[in-house]
């Protein structure tokens, strides 16, 4: 097989596009502007891909396999990234953990979407995602990864749908033909709402190095540990948590958990997290929940449900402003993670990496933004 | 980005401690006509808001398109100026997807039309026009100044741009006999006018700004001047090799064409006659209606057709603009239809135009106010007009 432009070639002529000289030329605008109407995925600075398959993998998840441009400089395995996807002309962007191993030879990745129950864009993924449509990313991120030194020990524990990035570590660990004693703990509800069900008992079948433990906490018990995680599980693997690396990702409830059972056991500098910052929205609760981070040098006060503009002016900060009636767009800023309610329409957005009027939205639960 | 920085920049509400209600408009209806004009105003604005989709993406997708696709042509073109069709060709594209990108997108999307697609390329903090003015200089005199005091005398620094006298509240000064001199020089220029305008300097004649205020909040000016002159006069016309001048000839001209069309549109958008000023009294404490009232009293229409529309940058529809800078442009037609119906109702002027009458009447303003008032109406032997009360304007109280 003979690809058409040599990837040398091809990479030379991103350096040329990607170039300050070609800059000077399309300034004020980037060269991507001109790029993407050739095509959109030719774009060298803005990461793009090309949904090529949606995999149904429960009744309430489903796998996006991902065939991004030259953009992208790959991921190691346990990074998220941003994904964007536009849905009647507004692009809705989430984090989404990689799923897939870092040894896949076709430059494709996947990423592993729970669909929850009112969620705007896991329920878009799970049912209405159509092959080809274009994604907008961010490059990889995160520091949820594994040492280039894999120790002989490692436990990787999750919960629901936290299996994503630790599924990409044990494939990886797979695929580049690790050897050393790795623990696979996770939690499910039940068998139906697994996911990855099927790999895990080939997995389980074919790499003895793998201790595989699954737990079903809404189903009869099966195996070695039932019901949801406690200190006890660990003693019945025989794992000792001052010696062991561990890589934990799941629910808010079951990270806690783990925590204090690494801190208690003094071992919390072994323990590596990731959570699903999933916004949490209490309508009863009059909104005036959670905590508001302000800007990225952790400024917070306590949500007290008036506007962010109103509320940053209470913590002391003078953010720019117009009208304060939603017109001028002068207070607009970014907001980084969370829920906000329009004042005016009463609607609720929960895009992460937006840009909101601070004058005319109030938080809902825990909010960032970039002030 | 510390956003402090720029607080003090921010407009003040028109509010007064005396809680006199505003007096704008009380000649065409009562408060509670206002209020209810207020509210339907309101209530298309939400309508537009609810129903932004899909279209409406796709549509400034396809001008930003045929914006870097007229660009790209208009560029290439010049590399072939012995065929002279070819270079005129050359030129002529270059000068539209100019104007396309300083009035259809630029203008627009500055003004936050489309922050709500959540696309970077199309957000009002991020676009950069290609135009010599900084958009983050432009969107401050422009968006907060200008669309806040919208034709509010001595606050409104859009009135003349502090140049030329085009209302008669204006106090006269024997400079303005260049007025209409002014206006030729400032049409041709007109990029370069809208840069010392966006400076801001009145602010530190006034000593509201100090002059280390005034250079921090023109920082980036410099920067932005120097990559555009590079772009059109070095290095497109270095490309070219043996055809330098001719290129760098080019790519003047569409600056001009660029500026000349700009001037004219925006000029026909407040300066018409019949087009209302207002005393900063008589909008202290105004409502919501009054607001919207004093924009559409102050702005003015250009007839035309689509392409003609959106070449404008939809600036034709300057009253629905005004009344709605944030709903993307291409909404002002179907937004007109209600407009008017409204002013119908109240029986409210909605002014509007051809582009040749709506000019003639600025270019008849420019002379008409070069002199004192009066003058013109008995040169022309009438009666003139009762002399206002003239001001002081916010860049000239020295003068
Ligand atoms: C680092 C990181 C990695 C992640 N990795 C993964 C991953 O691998 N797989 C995965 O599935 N998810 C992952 N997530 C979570 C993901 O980013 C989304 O938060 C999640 O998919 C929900 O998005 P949504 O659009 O479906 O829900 P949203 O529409 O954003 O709603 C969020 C929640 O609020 C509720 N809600 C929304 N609007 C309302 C309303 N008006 N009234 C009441 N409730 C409301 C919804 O029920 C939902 O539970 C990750 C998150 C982070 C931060
Ligand atoms: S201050 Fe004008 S939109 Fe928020």
């Amino acid at each position: 097989m003979t690809t058409a432009p040599g990837p040398t070639r091809r990479r030379l002529t991103r350096r040329v596009l990607a170039s300050p000289l070609v800059e000077s030329l399309t300034a004020p605008h980037g060269v991507d502007r001109f790029l993407e109407h050739v095509d959109p995925m030719l774009t060298v600075h803005s990461v793009r891909a090309r949904v090529s398959e949606v995999i149904h993998e429960t009744g309430a998840a489903s796998t996006v396999v991902l065939e991004p441009n030259d953009a992208w400089r790959g991921f190691r395995p346990g990074q998220h990234v941003q994904f964007g996807v536009e849905v009647d002309g507004k692009r809705r962007i989430r984090c989404f953990s990689v799923s897939s191993s870092s040894q896949r030879t076709d430059g494709r990745f996947s990423v592993t979407v729970k669909a929850h129950q009112d969620g705007y864009v896991s329920q878009y993924l799970h049912r209405a995602l159509g092959d080809g449509t274009l994604i907008h990313l961010s490059e990889a991120e995160g520091g949820f990864v594994l040492p280039t030194e894999v120790p002989d020990d490692l436990v990787l524990l999750s919960g629901g749908s936290g299996i994503t990035p630790v599924m990409s570590m044990l494939r990886s660990l797979r695929d580049r033909g690790h050897d050393r004693s790795v623990t696979f703990l996770h939690y499910a509800r039940s068998p139906e709402d697994e996911i990855f069900a099927a790999e895990l008992d080939e997995i389980a079948a074919t790499c003895p190095w793998v201790s595989m433990c699954r737990v079903y906490t809404r189903a009869p018990a099966t195996g070695r540990v039932q019901g949801r995680f406690d200190a006890s599980h660990l003693q019945q693997l025989a794992i000792d948590p001052s010696t062991t690396l561990t890589y934990a990702c799941g629910p808010a409830g079951l990270i806690e958990s783990v925590r204090r059972t690494y801190d208690a056991a003094g071992a919390g500098e072994n323990l590596l997290m990731e959570y699903f910052k999933v916004p949490t929205v209490d309508l009863d609760a009059e909104d005036a929940t959670g905590t508001l981070a302000l800007d990225l040098t952790g400024r917070e006060v306590p949500n007290d449900g008036r506007t962010i503009l109103e509320q940053a002016e209470a913590a002391g900060l003078t953010p720019q402003f117009g009208c304060r009636m939603g017109v001028c767009h002068t207070c607009t800023v970014h907001k980084l993670h969370g829920a906000v309610r329009n004042v005016i329409t009463g609607d609720v957005r929960a895009n992460t990496d937006e840009h909101i009027q601070i004058c005319i939205n109030s938080p809902v639960g825990d909010v960032r933004v970039a002030l | 980005m510390s956003i402090a920085s720029n607080h003090d920049n921010a407009p003040r509400p028109l509010v007064s401690d005396s809680g006199a209600r505003a007096t704008v408009g009380l000649e065409y209806m009562t408060y509670e006509d206002l209020e209810d004009f207020g509210k339907q105003l309101d209530e298309i604005r939400q309508r537009m808001l609810d129903s932004l989709g899909q279209e409406d993406a796709d549509y400034i997708r396809g001008i930003v398109k045929a914006q870097s696709t007229l660009e790209t042509v208009g560029r290439a073109l010049m590399f072939l100026p012995f065929i002279p069709p070819a270079w005129l060709a050359g030129v002529a594209a270059l000068s539209v997807s100019k104007i396309l990108d300083n009035m259809e997108i630029g203008h627009n999307v500055m003004h936050g039309q489309y922050d709500w697609m959540n696309d970077p390329q199309l957000n009002s903090k991020m676009y950069e026009w290609d135009n010599v003015s900084p958009s983050a200089n432009w969107q401050y005199t422009h968006n907060y100044i200008h669309h806040t005091y919208t034709n509010i005398r001595g606050l409104d620094r859009d009135i003349g741009y502090g140049l030329l006298r085009i209302d008669p509240d204006q106090k006269w000064h024997p400079a303005y006999l260049g007025n209409p001199l002014y206006a030729v020089v400032l049409m041709f220029v007109f990029q370069w006018g809208v840069l010392v305008h966006d400076l801001d300097l009145d602010r530190l004649q006034t000593g509201e700004a100090t002059w280390a205020e005034v250079k921090e909040r023109n920082s980036g000016t410099l920067r932005k001047v120097r990559r555009q002159l590079l772009k059109d006069y070095v290095l497109f016309p270095a490309l070219t090799g043996p055809f330098f001048a001719s290129t760098m000839a080019g790519n003047a001209t569409a600056n001009v064409a660029r500026n000349v069309w700009a001037f004219a549109i925006i000029f026909c958008g407040h300066f018409p006659a019949d087009v209302e000023s207002f005393s900063e009294e008589s909008a202290e404490n105004e409502s919501r209606g009054q607001w919207y009232l004093r924009q559409l009293l102050g702005s003015a229409n250009i007839t035309g057709s689509k392409l003609f529309h959106i070449m404008s940058g939809n600036l034709s529809y300057q009253i629905e603009h005004h009344l709605f800078p944030d709903i993307p442009s291409r909404r002002y037609p179907e937004i007109a239809d209600e407009v008017r119906a409204l002013c119908e109702r109240y029986d409210l002027r909605y002014n509007t135009g051809p582009l040749p009458r709506q000019l003639g009447s600025v270019a008849k303003k420019i002379v008409k106010y070069a002199l004192p008032n009066g003058f013109w109406d008995r040169l022309r032997g009438g009666t003139p007009e009762p002399a206002p009360v003239a001001y002081d304007e916010p860049g000239r109280a020295a003068a």
